[in-house]
């Protein structure tokens, strides 16, 4: 169990912002973090770490006390039970892989290395360095590196945002599989709404620098926007008229779509313009 | 010809004793500039870079009245010590020391700002202390910077005057350098010898750097 009520005050790039968190993570649990950037995501991970001094409040990890301002304790990073996933990987640029991974074990759990090599299927690529690595292995180096030491609480600021969609399933499924075996506290920072279904069994929004919503991902990302509508964001590519009506074509994530619009609704509307449009929902063909 | 090798030995022994005991203070150092959030900084590191800007005959000055024996601090190592600072081998060393330390600090300082933050920030997640960090990760990554930091302290000691001049005086065999027997045997007339020690102390700079660039461009390549 996690138990944590943190005020920090940030003064980043604009206007100053007062983060204030008050929160509680059953063990074993894997909770996710979304939000705008600059919410103070990062900071509430890097606070959990050490890394970063919270102004006041504290932390309790399974009855340890890691962080309390009033009676001034603050255990260094170093000795909080923790694996920490860097946005960056941070590998160690002049170790191999396995001596990456094995910089973060305890002497004598080389069993336990080549575990973790196996399980993010990095056997293979254990004598190569990092600067030879492809996105997705650094990813999996990273991770594997974070469990060496078996931490409690496994911290990820968004660990798969780099990675194109067809690694990201891959560590997906490696991650919820390292959570399982591990025995793992997990907190990840993540924006696609995918891997937080996928993933999480719970999901706190942060808004600058407060937590505005806390509930399963169907709480938070289905009522609040399942309406019988879909509305998609879409960028204006093209303009053109066809008798009666005008033709938009509309870049969608990326797909291109053309949809009908009337006079009305091009009313002002430029090419590269970014625009809403919804539709009904109710006969969706729905494929796998 | 009959010319003395010794001045030759004598800077090469100096800058190497001197090169030795600034990586010993100069890496500390240069790491503590490196992440300290003190707001003392600007002050610590406008006095290590003095030597940078400073005629070498002031700090020579200060430094022969500091060693003088006629005063509190001369006299206290002395005392103490049983050593004498002035016009000896061990007041060039200490000279040499504070006059290139800024060669081994600076590049070492800047090498490890420019490594990710996260990379020192990993290692202590990873449960390891700071001297740990130091050692596995943050000196093998900035192995230039090293090398750059332990090649230009030895090459500007080999190649200092005006400190050695100033507190060493020209004792042969003890503080009579090198470059300080150039300038001797200019004086006497005698450019045969002053030719010979220039000619081998260019030669010596130019393998130096050569040696430094050469492999500065391999370690590059391996990256």
């Amino acid at each position: 169990m996690i138990e944590l009520q943190l005020h920090k005050n940030l003064h980043g790039a604009g206007a100053a912002l007062r983060l204030e968190f008050d929160l509680r993570v059953e063990r074993h649990s894997l909770c996710a973090l979304t939000g705008p950037s600059g919410a103070g995501k990062t900071t509430l991970l890097r606070m959990l770490a050490g890394l970063s001094d919270p102004d006041g409040g504290r932390i309790v990890v399974d009855g340890v006390i890691w962080f309390d301002a009033a009676r001034g304790v603050k255990l260094p990073a170093r000795q909080r039970s923790i694996g920490y996933v860097f946005q960056d990987y941070a590998l160690f640029p002049n170790m191999s892989v396995l001596q990456n991974i094995a910089y973060g074990a305890v002497r004598g759990e080389a069993a336990w290395v080549d575990e973790l090599l196996a399980l993010t299927g990095l056997d293979g690529l254990q004598h190569r360095l990092p600067a030879t690595l492809s996105g997705g292995q650094k990813q999996r180096v990273a991770l594997a590196r974070a469990l060496a030491r078996r931490p409690a609480l496994l911290l990820l600021d968004e660990p798969l945002s780099a990675l194109d969609a067809e690694w990201r399933a891959q560590l997906q499924a490696t991650l919820a599989t390292l959570h399982e075996r591990c025995g793992l506290t997990t907190l990840l920072v993540s924006h696609d709404v995918g891997e937080v279904f996928r993933l999480a069994r719970r999901v706190l929004v942060l808004e600058e620098g407060r937590i505005v919503k806390d509930g399963t991902p169907a709480e938070v990302f289905l009522k609040s926007r399942a309406s019988g509508q879909l509305n998609l964001r879409a960028q204006v590519l093209a303009m053109r008229r066809e008798d009666v009506v005008i033709i938009l074509s509309l870049l969608v994530g990326s797909e291109i779509v053309d949809v009908i619009a009337t006079e009305d609704d091009i009313d002002g509307m430029a090419v590269g313009d970014f625009v809403a449009i919804s539709a009904k929902a109710f006969s969706p063909l729905i494929f796998r | 010809m009959n010319i003395d090798l010794q001045p030759l030995l004598l800077s090469f022994v100096l800058a190497t004793v001197t090169t030795i005991i600034l990586l010993i203070i100069g890496v500390p150092l240069a790491c503590w500039i490196a992440y300290t959030r003190t707001r003392a900084k600007p002050v610590i590191e406008a006095l290590v870079s003095m030597p940078l800007v400073l005629p070498p005959s002031v700090l020579g000055f200060y430094l022969l009245l500091a060693f003088s024996p006629q005063r509190a601090f001369g006299q206290w190592v002395e005392q103490w010590l049983n050593v004498r600072l002035v016009f000896s081998f061990t007041g060039l060393v200490i000279g040499s020391v504070i006059f290139s330390l800024p060669f081994m600090v600076q590049p070492i300082q800047s090498a490890l700002q420019n490594l990710p933050r996260s990379l020192l920030e990993a290692s202590r997640t990873l449960g390891k202390p700071d001297y740990v960090t130091l050692w596995r990760v943050l000196l093998p990554n900035i192995k230039p910077a090293l090398l750059a930091g332990i090649v230009l302290s030895f090459a500007h000691t080999v190649g200092e005057f005006g400190v050695v001049l100033m507190i060493g005086g020209n004792i042969p065999g003890l503080t009579k350098v090198a470059s300080i027997a150039i300038y001797d045997e200019v004086e006497s007339l005698n450019y045969a010898a002053a030719n010979f020690y220039a000619l081998v102390l260019s030669v010596v700079s130019f393998a130096i750097l050569l040696f430094v660039y050469v492999t500065n461009r391999r370690w590059g390549r391996a990256a």
